[in-house]
């Protein structure tokens, strides 16, 4: 494998005779049934599964028409994620099915007169070539040095290929780039992870505190439901954005807080809290460790100190924390989920965590509930062997709290300037578009050009899969079985998915995939089942159900075992050292760390710049649905939120097209379209992530907006446990086109 | 009966999910819409307020449409919902121009089409699928003939508006603010 070897393929592929590519029939046929024709109902049919166009994972049904192609999908009334409504995504899923944009077929990249391009293989030829791969590997360096990344069901099937491989060197981006710090953070203050979906009980609260969190454009479904009763019950809301995000212009209060300047607000209203004796004494004093050493830590962490750094007047600073104790314990500050933010993350959300304990919200309704998951067994299988190294070992005791793999640990470990013993040789990345989720992509693309094998699996052209030595179709989740959906949730419940439709072109289910690799690397001893329906009947009989009850029903609800809430009388055992709440964490001293949170300035941007925020749309799942036709339609571009008076500082006009180059001089793909607005502030500018692919086979949406990412050059990496935080970027605008190469 | 539907700006995220339902259920082509979402911003930064709304077809009690309708295609039936008879459209498009809402549009097919309340939902007892989809359960659908309705009680309880009031059309979609 030579250094250059692995150039982003710029054609389309290489017909290989006799397989579907590019059909231009297939864009006109999308959606368009003769819209005079009467469906004949005794035809249409519903098939149980659960939405695979985010990770909330709503259970629901898949029609089909009388042609058996998919009509519509609906939510389940019984499912907890979905209440039987589905999200505009999971509404507009089968775009996923329909898009003619699809990975059709096996591809291998191969060079031909000089050139690299992908070149259509026979699944049997692309697992030959592959086992070959991991087989030379394992001989070199052992087979530890394989990592898969993942997101989604179809990476659980390739967890167990992992393990029965003999490799435990398994992530996921939505750890160290997403969710991570607040699971330590609350983990260090309250013993327990918050894990998805949140155990949030929007559904009982009184007062609702969102940091930077906008429910409503993050369409977390089942939070966006209860978030819109509180509204109908008048529950007060208080946001904290420094934009108005849909959820502040529903709010009680609207702090516009200047970007990076969180934990101040936070020590503020715990001082507030504190001084004014408005905490839950009972609770606290039960329950808590180091009230005596928060109250030293914050008594001069008074609103009038805030307010010079946060510039939201002491006044509403008071204001706001007396109303959430006035609600207390129904009041909640919301975990958020992507929180990867500043590099302080763990310590911000430790400060909410702490927050929420004065207000004696944890294990209370209206604030979190103890959530119960159903007990599935596992289908047998041999035992996996023993492994000699994971990427603990090469961390050394480094980011010892993170609860989880740490995705741009396993690029450093994959990086020619890797000098530890524990390197990366083979990547497999399922159902994540790496070149987006993890910034710096620079590094990422050092990574993989010192690489020996690159398999990337999807559904869709991506980012990643141009770097691919091997790209494998896995069909959408319409056309398959996978695991059942088991989340913690207020009861207990299982949801199960299974093909509403066979797999279009030659794609696969993952289970297939990893079923046939299996076999050629001498493994399937570990996969004995001709399909995955057959493991999940055989899990749901050992739960006194089956497959054919699951296909009427969906959602199995069982019984909870404990209580929901902590109750009256009971004593409450937390999960932390000391069994209580830390209020001072004695895991963040022993490592070295604020027992309690500090706030530290950040940089702000230099004359010229503006902060880099980013966010979510209602109607798209990141990059992942940027060319679904259904949702691109909705929306088929970002735009960047600019307030009027940094338009008109800079000559911008609503709708032109500009470029942005970030404090490194990294000038972005693509321009993007101004739009200016009275909803965000003078220091920042924002947009929808996801856009601007770089992929010219997504034809619907390449080109189209900036992705964020790209910018994203300036990392801040969490001490605590590795996150990246990424709203450290600078941008200002280029109005002339630069004169650079876009990438494809 | 006077069916009607109720939307509460107040709930609405702007989410778009009555759009792709509308068009799933009803087999709109892509790139084509019988209902859409709208944000209204108002004030300056931070003094700043936005208004979220879904619209469609007001089904009016007083609609150009059906008047400029030069085959009788577009027609009131029970309930007062406007509908247009596709057999009997010639694609002419005076009720796409005559509309104060923008509300139809023509179908590759050859011809207008624009939101029913999905009268082949209400026939079946279900709610039209906007209604049924909304996340945050913002919109109402019933009659308002009946004094028990939701529809009824919300218009009675809550301050509402309907689109171009000042046309006379008499719209029957009305927007809690």
């Amino acid at each position: 494998m030579n250094k250059s070897r692995r150039e982003f393929i710029k054609l389309s592929a290489i017909g290989a005779g006799g397989l579907v590519l590019a059909n231009p029939l297939l864009n006109a046929m999308i959606g368009q049934v003769n819209a005079a024709e009467p469906m004949d109902a005794s035809k249409i049919k519903r098939f149980p599964t659960y939405c695979e166009v985010c990770f909330w994972k709503c259970a629901g049904w898949v029609y089909t028409d009388e042609k058996g192609e998919i009509w519509k999908i609906e939510g389940n009334e019984d499912d907890p994620h979905s209440n039987g409504r589905f999200c505009p995504r999971g509404t507009g899923g089968l775009g996923m099915y329909n898009d003619p944009d699809r990975l059709k077929t096996p591809l291998m990249r191969v060079e031909e007169n000089g050139m690299q391009t992908f070149k259509e293989v026979s699944w049997d030829k692309a697992f030959r070539f592959i086992a070959e791969k991991m087989n030379k590997i394992k001989e070199e360096s052992g087979p530890e040095s394989l990592a898969l990344f993942k997101h989604g069901s179809g990476g659980a099937h390739f967890g167990k290929l992992f393990k029965a491989f003999g490799s435990k060197n398994i992530t996921a981006p939505s750890y160290a780039q997403c969710r991570g710090p607040r699971e330590v953070g609350f983990n260090t203050t309250f013993g327990s992870n918050i894990n998805s979906p949140e155990p949030v009980d929007l559904e009982n609260t009184k007062c609702l505190v969102l940091i930077g969190n906008h429910i409503g454009e993050n369409m977390h479904n089942s939070h966006v439901q209860e978030m819109s009763k509180a509204i109908d019950r008048g529950a007060t809301i208080i946001t904290v954005d420094p934009r108005l995000s849909t959820a502040a212009s529903k709010s009680k209060y609207w702090l516009p807080i200047k970007p990076a300047t969180d934990i101040a607000l936070l020590l503020a209203w715990m001082n507030v809290i504190v001084s004014e004796e408005l905490y839950d004494k009972k609770y606290i004093e039960q329950y808590a460790y180091g009230l005596e050493d928060l109250q030293a830590h914050i008594v001069d962490k008074t609103p009038e100190w805030a307010e010079k750094i946060t510039t939201i007047s002491a006044d509403v600073i008071r204001q706001t924390a007396r109303e959430m104790a006035f609600h207390a314990p129904a009041t909640l500050i919301h975990p958020g989920r992507h929180v990867t933010w500043y590099g302080d993350d763990t310590q911000r959300l430790r400060a909410m965590a702490m927050l929420n304990a004065l207000l004696g919200s944890w294990g209370r309704k209206g604030g979190f509930y103890f959530p119960e998951k159903a007990k599935v067994p596992s289908y047998p299988h041999p035992g996996y062997p023993p492994v000699n190294w994971t990427w603990k070992d090469h961390l050394d005791g480094t980011y010892a709290l993170a609860g989880s793999s740490i995705a741009n640990v396993f690029v450093d470990m994959s990086h020619p300037d890797n000098e530890s013993d524990y390197k990366i040789k083979g990547w497999f990345v399922v159902g994540t578009n790496l070149i987006s989720t993890i910034p710096d992509t620079q590094r990422t693309l050092e990574a993989i050009q010192n690489l020996d094998l690159l398999v990337v699996v999807d559904t869709m052209p991506m980012e990643i899969t141009g770097y691919a030595d091997v790209i494998l179709p896995e069909c959408t989740y319409l056309e398959r079985y996978d695991d059942m959906r088991v989340s913690p949730n207020r009861f207990p419940n299982v949801a199960v998915r299974v093909p509403a439709v066979k797999p279009k072109y030659l794609s696969k289910p993952s289970d297939w995939i990893v079923r046939k690799l299996a076999k050629k690397l001498k493994l399937s001893k570990h996969f004995n089942y001709e399909s995955y329906g057959e493991v999940i009947d055989w899990q749901l009989k050992q739960m006194g159900s089956s497959l054919a009850e699951m296909r009427e029903k969906g959602v199995l609800k069982m019984e909870r075992k404990t209580p929901m809430f902590i109750e009256e009388d009971d004593y409450h055992e937390f999960g932390t050292s000391t069994g209580m709440i830390e209020l001072y964490s004695l895991d963040l001293e022993m490592e070295g760390f604020d027992p309690i949170p500090n706030y530290t300035p950040h940089p702000e941007p230099p004359q010229g710049f503006y902060r880099l925020n980013y966010g979510r749309a209602p109607m798209h799942t990141f990059g992942r649905t940027a060319n679904n036709p259904n949702l691109n339609e909705l929306m088929s571009e970002n735009c960047l939120w600019v307030n009027p008076f940094v338009a008109a500082d800079n000559n911008l006009e609503n709708g032109q097209e500009v470029w942005l180059k970030n404090q490194d001089g990294v000038v972005s793909d693509f321009p993007i379209k101004v739009r200016v607005t009275e909803r965000i502030g003078k220091d920042n500018v924002y947009m929808v992530h996801g856009f601007g692919r770089a992929n010219k086979k997504l034809k619907r949406s390449f080109g189209k907006g900036i992705s964020d990412t790209q910018l994203v050059t300036n990392v801040m990496v969490d001490p605590v446990m590795g996150g990246t935080g990424m709203r450290g970027n600078f941008v200002s605008f280029v109005t002339d086109k630069p004169e650079s190469e876009v990438i494809s | 009966m006077r069916y009607a539907m109720v939307i509460d700006t107040k709930k609405c995220v702007g989410c778009s999910d009555c759009v792709v339902a509308c068009q799933n259920e009803n087999r709109v082509p892509i790139g084509y819409c019988r209902d859409w979402v709208i944000e209204h911003a108002k004030g300056t930064f931070p003094n700043v307020s936005i208004e979220l709304r879904s619209e469609r077809c007001n089904h009016c009690e007083n609609s150009p449409c059906v008047r400029c309708c030069p085959t009788g295609a577009s027609h009131y039936e029970d309930g007062g919902l406007v509908k247009v008879t596709r057999q009997e459209c010639i694609g002419c498009g005076a009720c796409v121009q005559s509309c104060p809402y923008d509300a139809r549009y023509s179908h590759p097919d050859g011809f207008v089409d624009k939101c029913t309340f999905c009268h082949h939902r209400l026939q079946e007892g279900k709610l039209p699928s906007c209604v049924s989809v909304c996340p945050t359960e913002c919109m109402y659908f019933g009659d308002l003939d009946d004094k028990e309705s939701k529809v009824y009680q919300l218009l009675q309880n809550r301050n509402w508006k309907v689109l171009a009031p000042e046309v006379g059309t008499k719209p029957h979609v009305y927007y809690l603010i």
